[in-house]
């Protein structure tokens, strides 16, 4: 048995002239580590599904009752459309970015268990890092969001069935979630703990949610609040639902474009902090 | 970029220097470990042991000094040095929601193990650590002793050059440690350069072709176990070497982080 690089021998590795393994190209190694790191995610979330269900019970009960009271009350104005179909994209995009805001959590575990430090000593840039450790937070808030689809389409939520349109709203998910992720991400690399992690995360969850088009229409806010919506990435996602599950009128290139736009600027300053939690 | 291997010891650091704010942790390391054999960092906690490690893997920036893996300048060429290097640190690190396979094949994948050869790689790593009936559990059902047999096999798993142990027992019963002891023995014999740290004098002297004694971030003492204990007379055991050199600080080194690390540690192993 033995452990040695192919054509090298141990006892005279270093005399002789090393045989470096050839690097991949970068979009190789890039789609590798997201492959990668969604894959973990996967095998997690099939070894233990409890936090799947647990963590839908919240999203849940804004769809059961605040979706349905409001309904019934007619108090938000959403023109021809149920206010229950209205709010389904809203909350679709919120359970993604509660699951994504926390995920710094499980990095800093990773950073106490001392796995974090073993991750940054593969040949993994930090950027591909980042961006493989925030896709995965997507497939974790991706596999929450399917869960809120069935529970509306048993409330009667009506949204479309195209195949090509689910498709492009799981993207708007996953894109959303994994900024949301690099958020988190920075937040951990600043903050250092969980303790401190957990308050700056439930202190900004709640402005990104109520200052964003979720819950009623930005027409409803007061100026300050639609200004601060406007360069809210969650009100892009929540758009670009609502235009591709309910068919409602919207721009998809800009609801796009700055969804990528905030997440390659989030990936850029998370993989700039983020090996500050192993010094 | 990339830099010119050039031929010379396994592991070398000369003039390395590292300060976390007004405290010097690695005050002027000249170190090189030859190529095949089993190298022992020994000293107190906050001697600086970890660091170097740590700038040797590339976690911590070169801010003075030079360090090299296999000829290649670590600063310089960090992702080539990083595939030709296995780490271990010092916290028992798998991922206790992953399965031993899963574990493992996790840094098959990172380190760009061929696809068509990935599975056998694992098993084969499994089987060498002794894993072979476990690695379908998770990893959360481990005993500490297989913790370490499971990150021995993931960093193993790129074939490295160079293997890199960060008190590698610590923690650990004393079946726990016999068992990483067997298996690290075979890596001896097959001839991979290992640098390990530990407080453990036995363990050094069982298992280290060499041993530098390091504190307050210098190297005070290198030589084989035998020669450095021969240094003091003929009585002197290793752990008196250590005394010797590592004097009474023994009680003022160490930090808060290495208590915590160290507590840490202990909890998960129950």
């Amino acid at each position: 048995m033995t452990f040695v690089a192919h054509g090298a021998s141990h006892a005279d590795s270093a005399d002789a002239a090393i045989a470096l393994p050839p690097s991949p190209p970068a979009w190789k190694w890039l789609g590798s580590r997201i492959m990668t790191f969604c894959l973990v995610e996967i095998q997690k979330i099939r070894h233990d599904r409890t936090e799947l269900l647990t963590r839908a019970i919240q999203p849940a009960l804004w769809l059961l009752i605040f979706g349905e009271t409001f309904d019934r009350l007619h108090a938000i104005p959403t023109g021809h459309i149920d206010y229950l179909d209205f709010l389904t994209p809203g909350i679709l995009a919120q359970s993604g970015m509660f699951v994504a805001v926390f995920y710094g959590i499980q990095v800093i575990w990773e950073r106490d268990a001392g796995v974090l430090a073993k991750l940054l000593v593969t040949p993994t840039p930090r950027a591909a890092l980042v961006t493989g450790k925030a896709f995965a937070a997507s497939i974790r808030a991706f596999s929450q969001v399917i869960v809120i689809l069935v529970l509306a389409r048993i409330l009667g939520v009506h949204f479309t069935a195209n195949p090509l349109f689910l498709l492009a709203a799981a993207l708007a998910v996953v894109l959303g979630s994994a900024f949301f992720a690099t958020l988190s991400l920075t937040i951990a690399g600043l903050a250092m703990t969980r303790e401190r992690l957990m308050g700056i995360g439930q202190a900004i969850t709640m402005p990104l949610f109520f200052a964003s088009n979720a819950l009623y229409p930005v027409a409803l806010m007061p100026p300050w609040i639609r200004a601060f919506s406007v360069i809210n990435p969650l009100s892009y996602e929540v758009n670009a639902l609502r235009r591709l599950l309910l068919g409602t009128p919207g721009n998809l290139l800009v609801d796009f474009s700055v969804l990528l736009f905030a997440l390659v600027l989030g990936v850029t300053v998370a993989a700039a902090i983020l090996p500050r939690l192993v010094r | 970029m990339s830099t010119a291997p050039v031929p010379g010891p396994a592991i070398e650091c000369s003039g390395l220097r590292y300060r976390f704010g007004d405290h010097v942790a690695v005050d002027g390391v000249d170190l090189a470990v030859r190529s095949g054999e089993m190298f022992g960092l020994l000293g107190p906690n906050g001697a600086g042991k970890t660091t170097t490690i740590r700038i040797l893997t590339t976690l911590l920036p070169v801010v003075e000094g030079e360090a090299r893996i296999l000829g290649l300048d670590v600063s310089q060429s960090p992702m080539q040095a990083r595939r030709l290097v296995g780490y271990v640190p010092q916290q028992l690190s798998a991922d206790g929601q992953l399965t031993g396979r899963e574990n493992v094949a996790m840094f098959a994948r990172l380190f760009d193990v061929p696809r068509r050869e990935r599975a056998d790689r694992v098993d084969e790593v499994l089987h060498v650590m002794n894993l072979d009936d476990a690695a379908d559990r998770v990893a959360s059902t481990f005993s500490g002793g297989m913790v370490r047999r499971l990150e021995l096999a993931q960093a193993l798993v790129n074939r490295p050059r160079v293997l890199i142990l960060d008190e590698p027992t610590i923690g650990l019963d004393p079946v726990g440690r016999d068992t990483v002891w067997d298996r690290l023995r075979l890596l001896q014999a097959d001839g991979i350069t290992v640098l390990i740290t530990t407080h453990y004098m036995e363990e050094a002297e069982e298992l280290c072709d060499r041993v530098s004694l390091m504190h307050r971030g210098r190297i005070r003492a290198v030589g084989t176990p035998t020669d450095l204990e021969a240094r003091l007379g003929p009585e002197a055991t290793l752990e008196d070497v250590f005394r010797f050199y590592a004097g009474d600080s023994l009680e003022e080194g160490g930090e808060l982080r290495d208590v915590r690390s160290t507590r840490r540690v202990a909890r998960r192993l129950g």
